[in-house]
C-alpha cells in the first residue's frame, strides 16, 4: 500500500517537471525524429508550390551539409554558436526561466570580445582566455540584470530580456555607426576593427577554417551536463525550475539561484558571441552579424529536450540545414528561407508532440506531461 | 507651434497606430489568459497578405475598379490571414496545451520564414508592385481645430478606426458582460467555469479576434505607409506592442497612451535622421513632451479609468500648461549647435517598460491565470 501511495505522488509530480519531460524524451527518441520527418513533408509542400522538386531540394540540402569535407566543416562551423547558445537557453529553461534575450547577450559578448581583442597586445595564451572571459562575463552581466529584476521585483524575464535585447542592439548599432567609438576608420560599412592575431582562435587543421571553437562548444556541453546533473548548484537550479515553493521550503536561496541561472545562461550566450568574433574571418563585428542565432537557439534547446546531449544533436541538425541551404538554393532554386520554415515546423511538432504521437501512434510514456515554462508570467515569484 | 512640431506629432500618431493594434491583440489574448508573443508574426503575415491581396486584385482587375477597392480587398485578406495564424496559436496553446511562449515563438519563426520565402518566389521575380495607399481623410470641422486638428483629425481612415476601437474596447472590456466574462476567464478560470462560462471557447474567440487586430496593424504598415511589402518589415513592432500593452497596464486607453510615447520616440528618430533639427532643441522638446504627457495621462486617468489619482486636476492642468509653454518658449530661443548622442533617447521606451514591470514607476500586474492551459477539474 505504501508503494501505491508513492507511485501516485510520483506521477502527480513528474508531469510538472522539466526533468520528467527531458528524460522521457531521451528514452523516446521517436518524437523528435518523427517531428523532423513531418516538418520535412509539410515544408516540401511549400517547395512544390514554388515550382521545385522537394526530393531534389532535400538531396541538395544534405549534399551541401555533409557531401564533402568542405561542407562538413561548414556544418561544424555553423553548429558552434547554436550549440553554445542552445545550452544557454536550456540552462535557463531548467531553472524555470525563459531567456529570450540570448540574441542581445550574444551581441554583448561579441562586442566585449572585440574591445578586449583590439584593446591590447598580449601573448596568445593570455589573450585568448581573457577575450573569451570578457565575452562570458559581459553576457552574464547583461543577463543578470533580467535575473535580478525577476528575483527582486518579480519582473517577468521574457519581457525584460526582449527589452534588454533592443537596448543592447541600439547601443551596439550606435557604437559601430558613423560616429561610434568602435567604428573602423575609413570603412564604408558599419564594422569594427579586426581583433589582433593573438586573440584569434587557432584553426584545428591549418587552412581548413575549422577553428578551436568546436572544442570550446563541446567542452561547454560537457560542463553544463556536469553542472546540471552532478553538482549541488545544478540540483538547486532544477529544483527552482520545477517548483519554486518547494525549493524555497527546502531552504534553497531562490533569488540567488534565479540571478545565477540567468547569469550562467547569458554567459553561454556571450561565449557564443565571443567565439564567433574570435573564430571567423574577418574577426570583427559588423551589422547583420549572427542575427537570428538567439531565436534559433530556442528551437535548438527545445528540440534537444533541454538536455546537453540532445542539444548536441539538434544544434548539429540546425547547423547542417544552415550549411546546406546555399547548395539547395543553387541546385534546386529553392529560396534559403525554407530553412526558417523548416525550423519553425520542427519546433512546433516537437512542442506539440501530441500531434506526432497521434499521427504515428507513439504511446506517451508514463508520467509524461507538459512543462509550463511561463508559470510566473503574471509577474510574481511567489 | 511650428510645422516641424506638428509634423512630428502627426508622425507619432502614425507610428503609434500599428503598435496600438498589436497591443490590443495582446490585451484580448492576455485578458482571457493566453500569452501572445506571436504578435510580431501575425502582423508580418497580415502585412504580407494585405500586400498580396491588394496587388493581385489590382493586377487582375486592371483599372476596372478604383484602387481603394483593391486596398479594401487587401485589408480583408490580410486581416483574415492573421486571424488564421492566430487560430494556429490558439489550437497549439489551448487544445494541445503547449507552452504559450513556445507557441508564439513558433508563430514568429513560421511567419518570418513563410513571408520571406513567398516574397522571394512571388514578389521579387515578377516585380509585383502595390496599388498605393489609403488617402488622408481630414474630418470636417474637427480637422479645423488649430494644432490638434492637424495632429489627430487629418489622418488616414485606419487611424480613425484605431481611435474608435480603443474607446470601444475600453468600454467593452470594463463595462459589458462580454468584458466581464473575458476578464474572469483570465483571472480565475475555474470560477468562471463554475458560473457557466465556456473558458476555452472564450479564449479561442479572443485569440482569433486579437489575431485579426494584429493583422490590421500589419496591413496598416503596407496600405497606409509605404504601399509595398518589405521582408521582415514589422521590424520588432510586435514585441514593442507587448511592451506597450504592459506599459498601458492591459487597458486599451493605457496602451494607446503608451503607444503614443513609443510612437513619438520612433517619429523623433525618423526626423533626426534628416539632420535638420538642433539636438539641444530636440532634447528640450522631449522633456516638454514628457511633462505634457504625464499631465495628459493624469487627466485621462481621472476621467476615463476613474482611478483614485493622487494628482489633482490643478496639478495635471499646470503640467500640461508647463509642457506647452516650454514647447513655445523653445521655439523662440536660438540653441547653440551641439552634437548630443541623442540616439540614446530612443532607449527610453524600453527602459520605461522595464521600470513599469519592476513597479518602480507603478507596478504593472497582468491577469492572474495567464499562461496556464485550463483543465476542467
Amino acid at each position: 500500500m505504501r508503494l501505491e501511495v508513492f507511485r501516485i505522488t510520483e506521477s502527480e509530480i513528474a508531469p510538472r517537471t522539466a526533468t520528467g519531460k527531458a528524460v522521457s524524451h531521451l528514452s523516446n527518441l521517436g518524437v523528435p525524429v518523427f517531428a523532423i520527418f513531418t516538418a520535412l513533408v509539410v515544408a516540401s509542400l511549400a517547395i512544390f508550390l514554388s515550382g521545385s522538386n522537394p526530393i531534389e531540394a532535400y538531396l541538395a540540402l544534405a549534399a551541401g551539409a555533409f557531401g564533402d569535407l568542405d561542407s562538413l566543416i561548414t556544418t561544424m562551423i555553423k553548429t558552434i554558436p547554436l550549440l553554445i547558445a542552445g545550452l544557454g537557453v536550456a540552462l535557463a529553461f531548467r531553472g524555470g526561466l525563459f531567456n529570450i534575450g540570448v540574441e542581445g547577450q550574444l551581441f554583448v559578448g561579441s562586442i566585449a570580445a572585440v574591445i578586449v581583442g583590439t584593446g591590447f597586445h598580449a601573448p596568445i595564451y593570455i589573450h585568448i582566455p581573457v577575450t573569451l572571459l570578457a565575452g562570458i562575463f559581459s553576457g552574464a552581466l547583461w543577463a543578470a540584470i533580467a535575473g535580478f529584476l525577476k528575483a527582486k521585483y518579480g519582473a517577468n524575464e521574457v519581457i525584460t530580456t526582449i527589452m534588454t535585447n533592443y537596448i543592447a542592439i541600439r547601443i551596439i548599432t550606435w557604437s559601430i555607426g558613423a560616429y561610434g567609438p568602435l567604428r573602423k576608420a575609413a570603412s564604408v560599412v558599419p564594422e569594427t576593427n579586426s581583433i589582433f592575431e593573438s586573440a584569434r582562435l587557432p584553426e584545428l587543421i591549418p587552412g581548413a577554417r575549422l577553428h578551436a571553437g568546436i572544442l570550446i562548444a563541446l567542452l561547454a556541453a560537457l560542463l553544463i551536463f556536469l553542472l546540471l546533473f552532478r553538482t549541488t548548484l545544478g540540483i538547486e537550479i532544477r529544483t527552482v525550475g520545477m517548483n519554486l515553493h518547494a525549493a524555497r521550503y527546502a531552504g534553497i536561496n531562490v533569488n540567488r539561484t534565479i540571478v545565477l541561472t540567468m547569469a550562467l545562461s547569458g554567459g553561454l550566450a556571450g561565449l557564443a558571441g565571443a567565439v564567433q568574433v574570435m573564430g571567423l574571418s574577418p574577426y570583427n563585428f559588423t551589422t547583420g552579424f549572427n542575427v537570428g542565432y538567439g531565436f534559433d537557439s530556442i528551437a535548438v534547446a527545445v528540440l534537444g529536450s533541454i538536455h546537453p546531449l540532445g542539444i548536441l544533436l539538434s544544434s548539429l541538425l540546425f547547423g547542417a540545414m544552415d550549411a546546406g541551404a546555399r547548395l539547395m538554393q543553387l541546385r534546386a532554386r529553392v529560396p534559403i528561407e525554407i530553412i526558417t520554415i523548416l525550423q519553425g515546423l520542427i519546433l512546433m511538432f516537437v512542442a506539440a508532440n501530441q500531434i506526432i504521437r497521434s499521427l504515428y501512434h507513439i504511446r506517451a510514456p508514463k508520467g509524461q506531461g507538459e512543462v509550463n515554462l511561463t508559470q510566473s508570467w503574471g509577474g510574481s515569484t511567489d | 507651434m511650428d510645422v516641424i512640431l506638428v509634423g512630428l506629432f502627426s508622425l507619432a500618431i502614425i507610428k503609434a497606430t500599428p503598435l496600438v493594434y498589436g497591443a490590443l491583440c495582446g490585451i484580448l489574448g492576455e485578458r482571457s489568459g493566453v500569452i501572445n508573443i506571436g504578435i510580431e508574426g501575425m502582423m508580418l503575415i497580415g502585412a504580407f497578405m494585405a500586400f498580396m491581396g491588394s496587388a493581385l486584385f489590382g493586377k487582375w482587375t486592371g483599372a476596372a475598379f478604383s484602387p481603394n477597392l483593391a486596398l479594401i480587398v487587401g485589408l480583408a485578406i490580410g486581416v483574415l490571414s492573421a486571424a488564421l495564424v492566430a487560430a494556429l496559436h490558439a489550437v497549439l496553446s489551448i487544445h494541445y496545451k503547449i507552452d504559450q511562449v513556445i507557441s508564439g515563438t513558433v508563430i514568429n519563426l513560421l511567419a518570418a520564414g513563410i513571408t520571406d520565402y513567398a516574397a522571394n518566389v512571388y514578389i521579387d521575380p515578377s516585380h509585383l508592385s502595390g496599388v498605393g495607399v489609403f488617402p488622408e481623410v481630414p474630418i470636417p470641422l474637427l480637422s479645423q481645430i488649430p494644432i490638434l486638428g492637424k495632429i489627430f483629425f487629418s489622418q488616414q481612415p485606419m487611424v480613425y478606426f484605431m481611435f474608435g476601437l480603443v474607446i470601444f474596447l475600453q468600454y467593452a472590456i470594463f463595462n459589458t458582460p462580454w468584458g466581464l466574462r473575458m476578464r474572469s476567464v483570465g483571472e480565475h478560470p475555474s470560477a468562471a467555469d463554475t458560473v457557466g462560462i465556456n473558458v476555452n471557447r472564450t479564449r479561442y474567440i479572443n485569440v482569433i479576434l486579437g489575431g485579426a487586430l494584429a493583422g490590421l496593424g500589419g496591413a496598416f504598415l503596407v496600405l497606409e505607409s509605404v504601399g509595398r511589402f518589405q521582408k521582415l518589415m514589422t521590424a520588432g513592432r510586435g514585441f514593442i506592442a507587448l511592451a506597450v500593452m504592459i506599459f498601458g497596464r492591459w487597458t486599451p486607453v493605457g496602451a494607446f497612451l503608451a503607444a503614443l510615447l513609443f510612437g513619438f520616440a520612433e517619429a523623433l528618430g525618423v526626423r533626426l535622421q534628416f539632420g535638420d533639427i538642433n539636438h539641444l532643441y530636440a532634447l528640450v522638446v522631449i522633456i516638454a513632451v514628457i511633462v505634457l504627457f504625464v499631465g495628459a495621462v493624469g487627466l485621462i486617468r481621472s476621467w476615463v479609468i476613474r482611478s483614485r489619482s493622487s494628482r489633482s486636476l490643478v496639478v495635471n492642468l499646470s503640467l500640461i500648461g508647463l509642457g506647452a509653454l516650454t514647447l513655445i518658449a523653445a521655439k523662440l530661443i536660438q540653441f547653440p549647435d551641439m552634437a548630443i548622442p541623442i540616439e540614446f533617447l530612443g532607449l527610453l521606451p524600453y527602459i520605461l517598460t522595464i521600470l513599469a514591470l519592476t513597479g518602480l514607476v507603478r507596478k504593472a500586474v497582468g491577469p492572474a491565470a495567464i499562461g496556464r492551459p485550463y483543465e476542467k477539474q
